[in-house]
């Protein structure tokens, strides 16, 4: 299972809600403003530090740039893929669950 | 609330405070409160700005929208000061919990905490907040 | 609605500001000048360059009150008033340069 999160973490609870449901060894993939949640140095940053463990976590690059960020502001852990890395991974994870 | 003042050709000014509590592609607001302040700012109004919240993140240095096909208007605040939009304010609880620090920003602004911020929406004769 | 330039059609919105503004060049500027019965000087130029680069530096079409700062600050004071834009761009100078420049239409302007 692909989880989909593309809510702010300081701002909805969407992605807490995904992170207490998704069962271990899902994916979740962060876009639009759902990249927030993936920045290093940030009050959630402990959250997802800790969901590493459980679940492979992304983030979309491009959403990151338009928000002024470069994929080395991401925590060690999450990984930043592109549009073709979204693709893929929506072919391996073989479903999909978009958290609105 | 503040007495709205009268200027000396008898036209009276308000203070007006735009509140930015939106971070700025996932939604429309952070735009549409940027053009609301270049339209107020023409209008000679006493215009005050405020980023609180996920507001801050629109002020954050180097966005690359081009990917996305969409408008960086994180260029435009750079423009208040032309509009003389000049007293902008930040909130220091919301950058911190963001990890961000004035360095990052594409404008200068007056860091307050929240309890400075509170007064500051106290003081105003309207306020807008999205 | 669009400018026919040569074999090349230009979309624009219904007070004719072209759509997509890559689209933008100076045959064309000519053109849409022409299409409001203006001839082009080397003063128009100034100050259409002034405008556009000023959206590409902000993202924004100035209003008339910040692209008179603008040109007063890189032509001079003389040239820096609303009576000698208003001449150069009778139409309006914000407005009608605006169009001419390929930008959208100034904030605030209705």
């Amino acid at each position: 299972m692909l989880h989909l999160v593309n809510k702010s973490p300081f701002e909805r609870t969407t992605l807490e809600a995904c992170l207490r449901r998704a069962a271990p060894g899902s994916g979740i993939l962060l876009y639009e403003d759902g990249v927030y949640a993936a920045l290093a140095g940030t009050s959630f940053a402990p959250t997802i530090a800790n969901a590493t463990n459980a679940f492979d976590i992304f983030v979309l690059a491009p959403d990151l740039a338009a928000r002024g960020y470069a994929p080395d502001a991401v925590i060690d852990g999450v990984r930043t893929i592109d549009y073709d890395g979204f693709v893929d991974l929506t072919i391996e994870k073989q479903s999909v669950q978009s958290w609105l | 609330m503040s007495d709205a003042t009268e200027t000396a050709d008898g036209l009276v000014t308000k203070r007006f405070l735009y509140v930015n509590r939106k971070a700025p592609h996932g939604t429309v607001y952070a735009l549409e409160v940027l053009e609301m302040i270049l339209v107020a700012a023409m209008y000679e109004q006493d215009v005050h700005v405020a980023f609180l919240d996920d507001g801050v993140f629109q002020l954050r240095k180097n966005q690359a929208t081009e990917e996305l096909e969409m408008k960086d208007f994180s260029k435009t605040y750079r423009a208040l000061e032309d509009y003389g939009v000049e007293k902008i304010f930040l909130e220091k609880e919301s950058m911190e919990e963001r990890g961000l620090t004035p360095d990052d920003l594409v404008i200068p602004a007056a860091t307050i905490d929240r309890k400075q911020m509170t007064e500051l929406m106290d003081s105003m004769d309207v306020v807008l907040s999205a | 609605m669009h400018y026919q330039l040569n074999d090349q059609q230009i979309e624009h919105d219904e007070e004719g500001y072209i759509v997509d503004i890559a689209q933008w060049s100076e045959p064309l500027a000519e053109h849409i000048a022409q299409s409001e019965n203006l001839a082009m000087t080397s003063e128009h130029w100034e100050v259409i360059s002034i405008l556009r680069e000023y959206y590409q530096e902000y993202q924004i079409a100035p209003a008339i009150r910040v692209l008179t700062k603008q040109v007063a600050k890189r032509l001079g004071d003389g040239k820096g008033s609303n009576k000698y834009l208003y001449e150069l761009f009778p139409y309006g100078p914000a407005k009608q340069a605006c169009k001419i420049a390929g930008l959208p239409k100034p904030t605030g302007c209705v």
